[in-house]
C-alpha cells in the first residue's frame, strides 16, 4: 500500500529529498535569488522537454531540436534588432515558429511516409539544419536586440522571470493537450500499439506528422526564448538541447517504448536536472565533473523507476478506487 | 491406485484488488487428462501459472511426486518436468521454428557456451516435429506461419522438454477441426506414455472427447472434481456459471430489408477474387470457411486495413472504390479484429481508454474529452457484458483472456456502427459469456444493425446466422439459407465439395 504510493510519487519525493539535502549543504540554495535563478534555468529545458515528451510518447525521438532552434532563430534574428517595431517582432516570431514547424513536419514526413527510423531521420535533419545555419551565418553573430524582444527571455513580471511564466504556460497547454483532448488519447494509443490505433480509425502517419510538427515548433520557440535571454544568435547554439531534453523526459518516467508517461513527470525531471546542476555550481564541483554526475543520475533514476513504477502507478490507483467501491457498497 | 504426480493443496493467490485463487485443491495422475473449466477470470490460468513458476502462490502447498516443492521460476518448473503451453503465444516471431523449440537450451557444439550446433538443432527439431506428425519446416521463421501452425509449434516446444506434467491453456482456441484432431492424437499418445495433462478449454464438447476427470473453478474457488463419465455438460455449465444457460437458434429471413453492405467483384491479387456479398439491415450473416480461406483478409479489405485491386463496396448507400479505417468508422462500419492482443487492445492502457478508442471523434466532437461521459460509457459496458475487472481504470493487460475479448467487443459496440464485422467474436469466451454475447448480437440485429460474423466455430455459425456464405480459396463458393444451414453442408462446401466435376 505505502509502497505503491511511494512509487507513484517517487520522482516528486526524489526532487524534494534533493532540495533538502542541497539546502542543508549550502545555505545559499534556499535564497530567493538562487531559486529564481534555478527557475529561470529550468524554464528553457522545460519548454524543450515538454515537446520531447510527446515525441517519446508516440514511441519516437527527436535529435534535431537544437539545430531547428538554431536555424529558425538565426533566420529571424534580424527582425528583433534594436529599433524594430512591435509588428516586426511579432512577424519575426511567427516566421521563426513557422520555420521550426516546417522542419518538424519534414521530420514527420520522413518517419511516417518514408518509414525511416526516428533516430535516423532526425539525426539527418539535425545535420542539415545545422549545416544551413552555419552556411547562412558564415561565422557571424547577430546581436543587440531591442528591449521588447528581450523581455521574452530576460524580463520580469510581478517579480517572476518571464521565461518561467512562459514555461508554465507551455506546460499547462501540453498537460491539457495530452490528458484532456482527443489528440492526447490518439498519441497514447499510437505509442502503445500502432496497429490498434489503425484498427480504431486513428491514422498513425497523421498522428506522427502532427507530433513532429509540434515538436519542431516547440524547438523554434525554445530557440527564440534562448536568443532573447542571450541577446545574441549564432549558428552553433543549442547543440546540447536534444540530449538534455531526452534526459529530462527519461528522469520524468516517460517510457521509451511509448504510450506511458506524461508532462507532469517531465517537469519534475527537468527540475531534478536543473537543481542538481545548480547545487554542483554552488558547492563548487568542477564543471568538468558535472556532466558525468548528471549522466549517473539519469541512469539511477531510470533504474529505480523500472522496479517501482511498473507495479506502482496502476496498483495505487486500483487500490484507492477499490477502497472507495467497498466503502460505497 | 497409482500415486498422484501432482497435488496442490489450498492454493491462494491475491492480486491487487482481486482474490484470483482461494484455497484451491487440485491433483493429477500419470496418464490422465484432467480438464480445468471455469468462466473467464475464474482463475484457471493463474492456477497453472503457479505451477509454471510464473506466479508464486501466497499460501498453499504444491507436491510433485510426493515431495513438497516451491516453484519460483520457469527453470525450476522445467526441472520438475512441468511444461506449459500458454493461452497467449510466447514464441519469438523473428526466430525460426527450431530456434524457438530449443530456446535457451540449444544443443551446443563441443559443449561450448554460446556456440550453437545448428545441424543438431535442426535435426532434433525435425525429429520432434515428425514424431508429433506436425508438418512445419523447422527452418521457417515463426512470423511467417499462420496462427494454427504457431500453436502446433508451441505444442512441439513444450513436448520437447520431456514433460511429465503438461499444461495446455486453451490450445484449441485458434485451431481448425482438422488440427484439433491432430492435437488429440498427440494427447492420446502422451497419455499412453504416462504423461499427465492438464487441459483448459472453453469448448465444452472437448470434455467428453479427451477428458478423464474435470475440475470446475468459480470465482477463484474449486467447486468440485468429477469423473467425466459421471457428469453431463449441462451440469458442468451450471457449476461454472451458477445458473442455466439457454441458447436457442432463431433464424430470421429478411429478403426485403435495405442493403447495408454490398461487396461486388472485390479482387486483391493472390488473396481475394471476385468476392460478392450482401448484408442487409438487421441481418446476421455468417461467413464460414477453413482457416486460411481468406475470411479475415476479406474483412480487412472491406474495412480498409488492406487495399484491394478492383471491385466496389457500397456501404450504407455510399459507393467506395477504396477505403480506410477512419473513413469506414465514420460511415458506420466497424471491424472487431481476430487478434485481440496485436490489433484489438492496447494492453498497457486502461479499460476505459480501450473502450473509447474507436469512437473518440464521435463521442467528443469538440475534441475535448468529457471524463464523465467516458466513464459512464465504460462502466455501462463493463456491467452489460459482465467484464470481470475491479474497475475501469485497470490496465487491460491484467484482465483474463476472455475478459480482454469482452473489452474488444465493448470497444466496437461503443462505436454504435450500423454495420459490424465480427472476426471470431467469441474465441476464448466462456459458455455463459458466449450466450450473452450472442444475445447482444441478436439485440443489435433487432435494432437494425447489419452483422457479418466470421467464425470457425460451426455450431456458432449454425445457431446465429440468418444466412451463411462459405468461403474457399479467396472467394465465396456458396450462399446458404434456411434449412441448408447445417454443419455438414457448410463443411462440405468449405472443403471443396462439388468442385472439378
Ligand atoms: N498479473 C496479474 N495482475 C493482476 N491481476 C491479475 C493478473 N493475472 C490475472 N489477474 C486477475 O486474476 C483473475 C483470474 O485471472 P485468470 O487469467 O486466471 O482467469 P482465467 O480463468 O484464465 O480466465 P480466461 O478464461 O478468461 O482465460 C482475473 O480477475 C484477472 O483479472
Ligand atoms: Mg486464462
Amino acid at each position: 500500500m505505502l509502497r505503491s504510493y511511494l512509487a507513484r510519487f517517487s520522482r516528486g519525493i526524489a526532487l524534494l529529498a534533493l532540495c533538502v539535502i542541497v539546502s542543508l549543504a549550502t545555505p545559499v540554495f534556499l535564497t530567493s535569488d538562487n531559486l529564481l535563478n534555478v527557475a529561470r534555468q529550468a524554464s528553457l529545458l522545460l519548454i524543450l522537454s515538454t515537446g520531447m515528451t510527446v515525441v517519446i510518447l508516440v514511441g519516437g525521438t527527436d535529435l534535431s531540436i537544437g539545430s531547428i532552434a538554431a536555424l529558425s532563430s538565426c533566420l529571424v534574428a534580424p527582425f528583433f534588432l534594436r529599433g524594430a517595431s512591435t509588428l516586426q517582432i511579432v512577424l519575426g516570431i511567427i516566421l521563426g515558429l513557422g520555420v521550426g514547424a516546417v522542419l518538424g513536419f519534414l521530420n514527420g514526413l520522413m518517419i511516417s511516409k518514408i518509414g525511416l527510423p526516428p533516430f535516423v531521420a532526425t539525426y539527418g535533419m539535425n545535420q542539415i539544419a545545422r549545416g544551413i545555419a552555419l552556411a547562412y551565418m558564415a561565422g557571424n553573430i547577430t546581436y543587440g536586440f531591442g528591449p521588447t524582444f528581450r523581455y521574452l527571455g530576460a524580463g520580469m513580471l510581478y517579480g517572476i522571470p518571464v521565461p518561467v511564466i512562459i514555461a508554465a504556460a507551455v506546460f499547462l497547454l501540453f498537460y491539457f493537450l495530452l490528458s484532456k483532448t482527443v489528440f492526447g488519447r490518439q498519441v497514447y494509443v499510437v505509442g502503445a500499439r500502432p496497429s490498434v490505433a489503425t484498427f480504431s480509425g486513428i491514422s498513425v502517419p497523421e498522428t506522427m506528422l502532427k507530433v513532429y510538427t509540434i515538436n519542431g515548433l516547440v524547438a523554434a520557440f525554445g530557440g527564440l526564448v534562448f536568443i532573447s535571454r542571450l541577446n545574441a544568435a549564432e549558428a552553433g547554439l543549442g547543440e546540447t538541447f536534444p540530449l538534455q531534453a531526452i534526459g529530462a523526459v527519461a528522469i520524468g518516467g516517460t517510457s521509451f517504448r511509448g504510450g506511458i508517461g506524461g508532462v507532469t513527470g517531465t517537469i519534475i525531471g527537468a527540475l531534478i536536472v536543473t537543481v542538481l546542476t545548480n547545487a554542483m555550481n554552488l558547492l563548487g564541483v568542477s564543471t568538468l565533473w558535472q556532466t558525468a554526475v548528471t549522466g549517473a543520475v539519469i541512469i539511477l533514476a531510470v533504474v529505480l523507476d523500472q522496479g517501482l513504477v511498473a507495479q506502482g502507478v496502476g496498483a495505487a490507483l486500483v487500490m484507492r478506487r477499490n477502497r472507495r467501491v467497498r466503502a460505497e457498497a | 491406485m497409482e500415486r498422484a504426480v501432482l497435488e496442490m493443496h489450498q492454493i491462494t493467490k491475491q492480486f491487487p484488488g482481486v482474490l484470483a485463487l482461494d484455497k484451491v485443491d487440485f491433483d493429477l495422475y500419470p496418464g490422465e487428462v484432467h480438464i480445468l473449466l471455469g468462466e473467464n477470470g475464474a482463475g484457471k490460468s493463474t492456477l497453472m501459472k503457479t505451477l509454471a513458476g510464473a506466479h508464486e502462490p501466497d499460501s498453499g502447498t504444491i507436491v510433485v511426486d510426493g515431495r513438497e516443492v516451491r516453484i519460483r521460476n520457469p527453470k525450476q518448473a522445467q526441472a520438475l518436468g512441468i511444461s506449459i503451453i500458454y493461452q497467449e503465444f510466447t514464441l519469438i516471431p523473428y526466430l525460426t521454428v527450431a530456434q524457438n523449440i530449443f530456446l535457451a537450451r540449444e544443443p551446443l557444439r563441443w559443449g561450448m557456451r554460446g556456440l550453437v550446433d545448428r545441424d543438431r538443432l535442426y535435426a532434433d527439431s525435425t525429429a520432434i516435429l515428425k514424431t508429433l506428425g506436425i508438418s512445419v519446416d523447422p527452418r521457417s521463421v515463426v512470423s511467417t506461419l499462420g496462427v494454427a501452425q504457431q500453436q502446433l509449434v508451441e505444442v512441439a516446444k513444450a513436448l520437447s522438454l520431456n514433460a511429465r506434467i503438461l499444461i495446455m491453456d486453451e490450445p484449441t482456441a485458434t485451431l481448425s477441426d482438422q488440427e484439433i484432431e491432430q492435437l488429440f492424437g498427440i494427447i492420446h499418445n502422451l497419455k499412453s506414455r504416462g504423461v499427465g495433462v492438464i487441459y483448459i478449454s472453453h469448448r465444452l464438447q472437448e470434455v467428453g472427447q479427451i477428458g478423464d476427470r474435470v475440475t470446475v473453478l468459480r470465482d477463484g474457488r474449486s467447486v468440485g472434481t468429477y469423473n467425466v463419465a459421471d457428469v453431463d455438460i449441462n451440469t458442468l455449465i451450471k457449476l461454472m456459471v451458477g445458473r442455466e444457460v439457454m441458447e436457442k437458434a432463431d433464424r430470421r429471413s429478411l429478403p426485403n430489408a435495405p442493403e447495408a453492405l454490398r461487396v461486388s467483384h472485390l479482387h486483391r491479387n493472390g488473396v481475394l477474387h471476385d468476392v460478392n456479398l450482401v448484408v442487409r439491415e438487421g441481418e446476421i450473416v455468417g461467413l464460414a470457411g477453413l482457416v486460411g480461406s481468406g475470411r479475415t483478409e476479406l474483412a480487412r479489405a472491406i474495412f480498409g486495413i488492406d487495399p484491394f485491386d478492383s471491385g466496389e463496396i457500397v456501404l450504407l448507400g455510399k459507393r467506395l472504390v477504396a477505403t480506410n479505417p477512419s473513413l469506414s468508422i465514420r460511415l458506420g462500419l466497424g471491424l472487431l479484429p481476430e487478434d485481440r492482443k496485436s490489433d484489438g487492445l492496447a494492453l498497457i492502457l486502461p479499460v476505459k481508454d480501450n473502450v473509447t478508442h474507436a469512437s473518440l471523434t464521435r463521442l467528443f466532437p469538440s475534441f475535448i474529452l468529457d471524463f464523465r461521459k467516458e466513464r459512464a460509457i465504460a462502466e455501462r459496458y463493463v456491467r452489460d457484458l459482465r467484464i470481470a475487472t475491479p474497475n475501469i481504470f485497470r490496465q487491460v493487460g491484467f484482465l483474463s483472456g476472455g475478459n480482454q475479448q469482452k473489452v474488444v467487443l465493448a470497444k466496437w459496440l461503443a462505436t454504435q456502427s450500423r454495420v459490424l464485422i465480427f472476426d471470431e467474436p467469441t474465441r476464448g469466451i466462456d459458455v455463459g459469456a458466449k450466450a450473452e454475447v450472442h444475445d447482444f448480437m441478436r439485440q443489435l440485429a433487432r435494432q437494425g444493425v447489419a452483422i457479418l460474423m466470421i467464425s470457425s466455430d460451426l455450431p456458432e455459425i449454425v445457431s446465429m446466422s440468418d444466412r451463411v456464405y462459405v468461403m474457399r480459396e479467396g472467394t465465396i463458393v456458396k450462399e446458404l439459407e434456411g434449412e441448408d444451414i447445417n454443419q455438414e453442408t457448410i463443411i462440405g462446401y468449405a472443403m471443396g465439395k462439388g468442385e472439378g466435376q
